[in-house]
């Protein structure tokens, strides 16, 4: 579904993606680790469109969308999720999630009603009439991923979502992601969470300071030597 | 993925959501309120038979209409353009001049005015709205000292002397020159402001105006969601323009004498955005509550200053934008709809 073929992102003489190579397939969900500036982030700006990569390429579905705008890229059926999480404050969050579904009806009760759908999905039904800036953290995670579905992707790339979230929050969200995967989601996951991943991920993707270190199941991820030594330094490999 | 089936689980709670209405029609009081006003707004001219009574209330719907322009970029998009009195000349010019020039009827000239300031505002927004934030605004600034130097030199266009609209001979509803009575003024300018009011009012509804309140919130979130922030930000600056082109038009047939000074100044393009700011940036009534309490008061501080208004205005308004920022920046409408909650 999704060939990323090494593409190179340097900002000055920081080379944050190092000729980083994968594919992503229909229906499997991609977790990707790394430690803080891994380059996990500047990854999904690539594929998204938020920013080109200076090397490289990346197909979708067959065709190459490199130099695509972000809401061209969406339309083509990639979402992405932020890291640090973008809502329409002053909107309400049933608003928040029509704009999402408008790009596929201009008919706004027909987007409210697919919204409503979304909001149901994530749990989040009876906050609807609540501008987005009264949701607690966790509720704004899943008002994220509620967006996110509202453009009927194909592949969603999700920035932590369980990041910054209180551990008792964690449970529900992941929950969340396997049933978005038991519709029949693509999903890419950007995860610090190592347990997260152990139960979600089909394959992971280790990332280190650009480049990338390791790749497969998350076992044998787990026990990657240089993996163990990014987390843990090299006393423990 | 297809639209998301609902869940097993809460599908009552889902059917009983959908029941709802998309946005919660008007309440009798509402609607009994919008009466009244239309009533008032419709004798008011009957009642005030004076010159100045009524002329009070047309600058305030010609502003009003310049303001609402304004807003739908600004208060809406959240595009903060401090360049606006350019349409509002334009529209102006293109009412007066071909009219002067060639006998060109002013309803034809305000259509010209709509179709040219479009296109530059078109012309302006596609590259300054690459720029974000507070670089937009300044580009549109120095856009608009830009536009007012030139007219200011353009001798075919009467250059700093401006145009000075003969009286017509004609039909004064082709000339839209009214010289018996500010009646047929009072009722045009009201019509202008209530057919863009009315506008707003369907767009704030419509996914035109949900794709502009996300541009303006989080423009990066809106296109990982799939707006088109260029065409959207170009449908913006159209509106707005096209407003503000036509408050600019009847401007020029209901004052007669038209020059750089009076329709294309920097103080215009402030006063458009005071009365915005005032009354409630971004909300349906803020610029006409804007324009009705800031005019009058325009024409308060011309009577305590004397003379035509610069450096006396400009330090009353520096204020005011300050005072309303950190003390009231919902604006007027703020006020109203918390007493009308009690």
């Amino acid at each position: 579904m999704l060939e990323v073929e090494s593409v190179t992102r340097r900002y000055g003489g920081l080379v944050a993606n190092d000729a980083i190579s994968f594919h992503v397939e229909a229906g499997e969900i991609l977790g990707v680790i790394g430690p803080n500036g891994a380059g996990k982030s500047t990854l999904f700006e690539l594929i998204s469109g938020f920013e080109r990569p200076d090397a490289g390429d990346v197909r979708f579905q067959g065709r190459s969308i490199v130099g695509l705008r972000p809401d061209r890229i969406n339309r083509l059926g990639i979402v992405r999720t932020f890291q640090k999480l973008k809502p329409f404050a002053q909107m309400t969050v049933e608003e928040n999630v029509m704009v999402g579904v408008l790009q596929h009806t201009a008919r706004v009760r027909a987007a409210r009603d697919e919204a409503l759908a979304a909001l149901e999905f994530v749990g989040l039904l009876d906050r609807r009439r609540v501008p987005a800036h009264g949701l607690s953290t966790g509720q704004r995670k899943r008002l994220e991923l509620a967006r996110a579905m509202s453009t009927r992707p194909r592949l969603m790339l999700l920035d932590e979502v369980t990041g910054g979230v209180d551990q008792r929050s964690i449970g529900g969200l992941i929950e969340l992601v396997a049933r978005l995967r038991g519709e029949g989601m693509t999903v890419v996951l950007i995860e610090h969470n190592m347990q997260v991943l152990m139960s979600l991920a089909d394959r992971v993707l280790a990332l280190q300071l650009g480049r990338k270190i390791a790749e497969g199941t998350p076992q044998a991820v787990r026990s990657n030597r240089e993996v163990i030594e990014s987390y843990l330094g090299t006393a423990y490999a | 993925m297809a639209a998301v089936a609902p869940g097993p689980g809460a599908s009552a709670a889902l059917a009983a959501a959908r029941a709802e209405p998309v946005r919660a029609p008007l309440s009798a009081r509402q609607r009994a309120g919008l009466g009244l006003l239309a009533v008032a707004l419709l004798v008011y001219p009957h009642v005030f038979d004076s010159p100045y009574a009524q002329h009070i209330l047309v600058m305030i719907f010609i502003y009003g209409l310049a303001a609402q322009g304004w807003n739908v970029l600004a208060g809406y998009c959240g595009q903060i353009s401090l360049g606006q009195a350019v349409y509002f000349g334009i529209g102006a010019y293109c009412a007066a001049f071909p009219y002067v020039q060639w006998g060109l009827s002013p309803w034809l000239g305000m259509v010209a005015g709509v179709g040219v300031s479009v296109t530059v505002a078109i012309l302006i927004g596609l590259p300054t709205f690459r720029l974000r934030g507070h670089y937009f605004a300044i580009a549109t600034l120095v856009i608009g000292e830009i536009a007012y130097t030139l007219v200011a030199n353009w001798e075919y266009v009467g250059a700093a002397t401006g145009v000075w609209i003969p009286i017509g001979r004609e039909s004064p509803w082709l000339t839209l020159q009214f010289h018996d009575s500010k009646l047929p003024n009072y009722y045009i300018a009201l019509s202008f402001l209530s057919a863009a009011t009315a506008l707003v009012a369907w767009m704030e509804r419509s996914k035109l105006g949900l794709y502009f309140r996300a541009i303006r919130e989080e423009s990066d979130a809106a296109r990982s969601l799939g707006v088109d922030l260029t065409r959207y930000k170009l449908v913006a600056i159209s509106i707005s323009a096209a407003f503000t082109a036509l408050a600019g038009a009847q401007m020029a047939q209901y004052v007669l004498i038209i020059d750089p000074e009076t329709v294309f100044p920097l103080l215009l393009s402030i006063l458009i955005v005071l009365m915005t700011m005032l009354g409630g940036l971004g909300t349906l009534w803020g610029p006409v509550i804007g324009a009705s309490v800031l005019f009058p008061l325009s024409e308060l501080t011309r009577v305590w200053f004397g003379g035509t208004g610069g450096a006396e205005d400009l330090m009353i308004y520096g204020l005011l934008i300050v005072l309303i920022s950190v003390y009231w920046p919902g604006g007027v409408i703020s006020l109203l709809r918390r007493l009308a909650a009690r």
